[in-house]
């Protein structure tokens, strides 16, 4: 199993409720005026002896949609899956470095894993929805979490989860019907329902189109749009162009390195980097 | 590590295109001040008769710049690439349409008797098209710098056009009887002068596409 960050212990943590008041240190030098929702610094990352990812440091701020991209094997799912411990799951591997969501670092001992999951939920590939009715899937998470205190409120939480998806005026009127029974588009925003019942801050999502239609590809792409204004939004994809499309900043990398971080705008019209450049405009890869 | 993609076939086959167009813009240009001060009605005619050709030639790169942003959705330096060619290809086809309104003057001008004073005109218009010849070198070499040693340029253009202005004006107060001929080359001055504008807009793209530095209006 994974071992925590070696430096975790000794990383002070900082609530986001006192950023406001601190604009100045003790020496009266200006702060910048927020920090970021994660704020990763150093990061290494390893599958037994091979290390998959380089000293990453990234800010990534609130209430955008942050891409990654890069070619296969870069490093980019690893490093996603290390924003809310998902590799702890994978035996072998070790982090080093620091995590840190609203200040705080997500590998210190003290954290819970099962909490921190909630803040930052997730979405995969593939939509993966349990073989139960629409209903229960959307409520799976509130009800192992003992999140709501009556029948009626898990019922207004689901609906409140289908509709930010997007999906309530489809499956409104057949929640008890097997979520299998979905198309595959339909299956996906079910799971980003699902993520979003248990009211997390961030969520990430694994190449969440890769496998739809054109349409459903929209779909999904509109909703991130869209679920910016009250979630931050970590996105791996493989498609250049959804990158441009829904992102407000891209990330590239490289061999398990990040090259570049800018603005998408930027990223696609005149990038820092020549490897960027290189890899943005098909020259490699 | 760089690998060779369909898409830069195809981009190479657009920079030929609009090599050829400014090829063809530069021609006309040429033979149009050459129609003016040989009086030759015959190569007025020959420009006036090749705009058509210039025209396609613009659709034709128009067409093709749809195709790769829709097909290829080009990204960074291939598309300041593509978005350049969009909007030089017009910009030479206007040229090519001023090279025309001289070549009219022309015709207009060689059935009346000449005006021994157009001077500075020929220099002008060799000033232009050289302008011309450089922006497209600097387009083709994706060379900035030398797209900004262009730009500079237009400065003496500008001086031109004031000086044969003012020397035209003299010359209908002097001798009235040769306001409409000296009309007709003032308009063939604000051609000249309109095209060294079209090359500096030609070079400030050369050096959004070179650069990604949009350099327009920053005077």
């Amino acid at each position: 199993m994974s071992t925590p960050l070696q430096t975790a212990a000794a990383a002070p943590l900082r609530k986001p409720e006192t950023r406001a008041a601190e604009k100045t240190d003790e020496r009266g030098a200006a702060r910048p005026p927020a920090l970021a929702k994660i704020s990763v610094r150093d990061l290494n990352f390893f599958y037994g002896a091979t290390q998959a990812l380089h000293a990453i440091t990234l800010d990534i701020p609130e209430h955008i949609v942050m891409a990654f991209i890069g070619p296969s094997g870069c490093g980019k799912s690893t490093f996603l899956r290390t924003l809310n411990r998902m590799n702890d799951t994978i035996p072998g591997t070790r982090a080093e470095g620091t995590v840190l969501l609203d200040g705080e670092d997500i590998y210190s001992p003290q954290t819970d894993v099962v909490s921190l999951r909630r803040t930052v939920g997730m979405v995969f590939q593939k939509s993966n929805p349990f073989p139960k009715s629409i209903f229960d899937n959307v409520a799976y998470g509130l009800r192992i979490n003992r999140l709501t205190e009556s029948k009626s409120e898990l019922q207004d939480r689901v609906e409140e989860a289908l509709k930010d998806a997007a999906l309530w005026n489809e499956v409104k009127e057949r929640l008890k019907s097997s979520a299998l029974g979905l198309s595959g588009g339909q299956q996906q925003r079910l799971c980003i329902a699902r993520a979003l019942a248990v009211k997390p801050e961030v969520l990430l999502m694994d190449e969440p189109a890769s496998a739809l239609d054109p349409i459903a590809t929209q779909k999904i792409e509109e909703l991130i749009v869209e679920l910016k204004r009250q979630y931050t939004i970590v996105i791996v994809t493989h498609n250049m162009q959804q990158a441009a499309r829904v992102s407000d900043q891209t990330a590239f990398f490289w061999l398990g390195k990040l090259i570049e971080v800018n603005a998408t705008e930027k990223m696609f019209t005149n990038p820092d980097e020549k490897l960027t450049e290189d890899y943005i405009t098909g020259r490699f890869g | 590590m760089e690998r060779h993609r369909r898409l830069d076939t195809e981009l190479e086959d657009l920079r030929s295109r609009l090599l050829l167009l400014g090829g063809e813009t530069e021609t006309a240009l040429q033979r149009a001040m050459y129609a003016l001060t040989e009086r030759d009605n015959a190569a007025a005619r020959e420009v006036l008769d090749g705009d058509d050709a210039i025209d396609r030639m613009e659709v034709e790169i128009d067409r093709h710049c749809i195709d790769i942003l829709a097909l290829r959705q080009p990204a960074a330096r291939d598309l300041r690439f593509v978005m350049s060619i969009t909007k030089i290809s017009p910009i030479l086809e206007r040229i090519a349409d001023h090279a025309c309104n001289i070549a009219r003057a022309a015709i207009d001008l060689n059935d009346e008797p000449q005006l021994k004073a157009h001077v500075d005109l020929p220099r002008m218009a060799e000033h232009a098209s050289a302008m011309l010849r450089a922006a497209l070198d600097a387009f083709t070499s994706g060379d900035a710098s030398a797209a900004r040693k262009v730009i500079e340029r237009d400065d003496l253009i500008d001086e031109m056009y004031e000086r044969i202005f003012h020397d035209l004006i003299d010359m209908m107060v002097k001798d009235p009887t040769t306001t409409t001929r000296a009309a007709r080359l003032l308009f063939v001055a604000k051609h000249l002068e309109r095209i060294g504008d079209y090359v500096t807009d030609i070079c400030e793209l050369t050096v959004y596409m070179t650069e990604a530095a949009i350099i327009k209006h920053s005077n």
